[in-house]
């Protein structure tokens, strides 16, 4: 009889410890239906700092971001194993809100996501649904968080104007200012840079740069420039699993994995 | 790019088209002809609009603006009026409109955003099976099915209601009958269109309106609905414009009667349902005339709601653009 070969263990390579992680991945597993795209994703990401999460094309970087905010439940089929620790509280767990949730947690996609409505309301909307402000109120929290996306100046003028009307990297800080408005701890952002030009990601990586002032950032990306400026640490993904999480500066000059160091010089994804 | 090559590539390009010059000649000619279409249809609403006119002449100039405000209709006397007609015309689709419309946006929203996708497609079915069952058989299922039943059952229940609107025997054919059949008959055909309408909004931007913590509601209505404004208003008018010159069906069902009532019970008419009822025994001339009056006045409503359908499509645009 043929005993299948016991595989060996795997272990994620890790050579930062997180303290106090806001979000704490552990043993994080994902389907899509029968097909399993996540394998025991172990992750702490650090309060005020930017993770970044690379890795080549369909390895489960987008699928792992999509369960913090658990916006994987609007589909069928999809379900996710496992804990997700948001300040030591299970997010997974079946009675999380998801609608509180998704306050704490923006999410930023790599096509802008304008809304059909103004500029002002754009920002607005997600005030309205989790805070009862007064219009004054609203205005502050809209110019405070257009500012904050360093998008005041542009548009301090065209408030009322439809928010497809901005550039395309104007629409990408207009979705962060309304992530922004709703006062998140945490922004995830999936390839915000790969459909706006140059001079457009500069002015978003150096915003993200900002922001870790005050919040949380984890960032995929396919831009190893991009993980190397802008984030302190950085996981590897391939095929679902995690192959290394570190710090960034090491990771890229000195990673540990042979996989890691041969998707970093570009010999393979 | 140097001016130089510039000029190189625009030299390199105009002669490439000099040499084609028969791509050129079947390019013209496409045009002519495309040219040609466009008009044939503007000419010939010009041709049926002085038509109608010319043979509704002795009416409109024996009647003069009496003929939209008398509802008097008598062949013994010769005297006609439209003012029923047109009352009912615009009451009967006004009341399909307010019925079908909360109706078919709330079936086409569940078939896209709620239904289990098997669910969905089954609905989807037989919607557009529906929308295919011809307007006759609807008047025959009006008069035969749906009138007792309207008499017997809805009209006593809604009677009890206050207001003048509500007045009046129940006898089963009327305005009210003939909305609510006008209403089931636009009603497959606006559910379409509308659930296209909503298939369109792209998942992206539902997926994040949803990670904001909307609820599904409010992407419907901060999300999907407005960015489809546009497609269901232009749905609606199309809905309007079956409504409006609907015949068949509104002629079983309607009563037939040149009154204009305000209980909306009493038997009313509309253009087309006085067009399919009298033609047949238009035995004089003016009578002829008056009844493609009728006919003039039906294009003309249409004609006018289009151009306001248009007028408001555009404004919206430029709100939209501004
Ligand atoms: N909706 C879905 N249904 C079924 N399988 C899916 C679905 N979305 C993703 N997958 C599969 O899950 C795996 C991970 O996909 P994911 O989108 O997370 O990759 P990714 O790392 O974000 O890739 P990319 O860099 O191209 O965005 C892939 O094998 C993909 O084919
Ligand atoms: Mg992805």
């Amino acid at each position: 009889m043929n005993v299948p070969a016991q595989e060996a263990p795997f272990e994620t390579v890790r050579d930062v410890v997180v303290e106090n992680p806001v979000i704490s991945a552990q043993k994080l597993d994902f389907w899509y239906g029968q097909s399993q795209a996540l394998f025991a994703n172990d992750l702490d990401i650090a309060p005020r700092k930017v993770t970044a999460i690379i890795g080549p094309s369909g390895c489960g970087k987008s699928t792992h971001l999509r369960v913090y905010n658990r916006i994987f439940e609007q589909y069928r089929g999809q379900r996710a194993g496992g804990r997700v620790l948001l300040d030591g509280q299970d997010l997974l767990a079946p009675g999380t809100d998801s609608i509180a949730l998704r306050r704490r947690i923006g999410m930023i996609f790599q096509k802008p996501t304008p809304f059909p409505m103004s500029i002002f309301e754009n920002v607005a909307y997600g005030v309205r649904l989790h805070f009862s402000f007064s219009r004054k109120e609203l205005e502050r929290k809209v110019e405070e968080s257009l500012r904050a996306a360093a998008l005041w100046d542009e548009v301090k003028d065209l408030l009322h104007k439809p928010g497809t009307a901005l550039s395309g990297g104007q629409q990408q800080r207009l979705c962060i200012a309304r992530a922004l408005a709703m006062s998140p701890d945490v922004l995830l952002m999936d390839e915000p840079t790969s459909a706006i030009d140059p001079v457009a990601t500069a002015r978003i990586e150096e915003l993200v740069l900002q922001l870790k002032e005050r919040l949380t950032v984890v960032i995929v990306t396919h831009n190893m420039q991009q993980a190397a400026r802008i984030s302190d640490h950085t996981a590897f993904f391939h095929l679902g699993r995690i192959i290394e999480f570190g710090a960034t500066a090491k990771m890229f000059t000195n990673p540990s994995h042979p996989k890691t160091e041969e998707y970093i010089t570009g010999r393979f994804g | 790019m140097t001016p130089r090559r510039l000029a190189d590539l625009w030299k390199a390009q105009t002669s490439f088209r000099k040499s084609s010059a028969f791509h050129r000649h079947v390019d013209r000619a496409f045009r002519y002809l495309t040219l040609a279409c466009a008009a044939t249809t503007l000419l010939l609403v010009g041709a049926i609009l002085w038509n109608l006119i010319e043979h509704a002449w002795p009416s409109i100039t024996k009647f003069g603006l009496g003929f939209v405000t008398s509802s008097q209709w008598n062949p013994v006397k010769s005297q006609y009026g439209a003012a029923s007609s047109i009352y009912g015309t615009l009451v009967s689709t006004a009341i399909a409109l307010i019925l079908a419309l909360p109706i078919s946006l709330a079936i086409a929203l569940f078939l896209t955003s709620y239904a289990p996708p098997w669910l969905a497609k089954i609905v989807g079915t037989c919607v557009e099976l529906l929308a295919a069952i011809p307007s006759i058989i609807y008047g025959m299922w009006g008069l035969f099915v749906f009138a007792p039943y309207m008499q017997k059952t809805v009209q006593p229940m809604l009677a009890k209601l206050p207001g003048p609107l509500f007045d009046g025997a129940p006898l089963g054919v009327g305005m009210l009958t003939a909305g609510i059949i006008l209403a089931l008959m636009i009603l497959p055909f606006l559910t379409a269109v509308m659930r296209d309408v909503f298939a369109m909004t792209p998942p992206v931007l539902m997926e994040s309106a949803a990670g904001m913590g909307s609820t599904s509601w409010e992407v419907t209505r901060k999300i999907s609905i407005p960015y489809g404004l546009r497609g269901l208003i232009g749905a609606t008018f199309l809905g309007l414009g079956r409504a409006i010159g609907e015949t068949m069906a509104v002629t079983f069902v309607i009563g037939n009667s040149h009154r204009i009532s305000t209980s909306l019970f009493a038997p009313g008419n509309t253009i087309a349902s006085t067009l399919a009822n009298e033609f047949n025994e238009a035995d004089s001339p003016l009578l002829e005339a008056a009844l493609i009056e009728l006919g003039l006045i039906l294009f003309v409503i249409t004609l006018i709601i289009q151009i306001l359908a248009h007028l408001w499509l555009k404004n919206l645009q430029k709100r939209q653009a501004r």
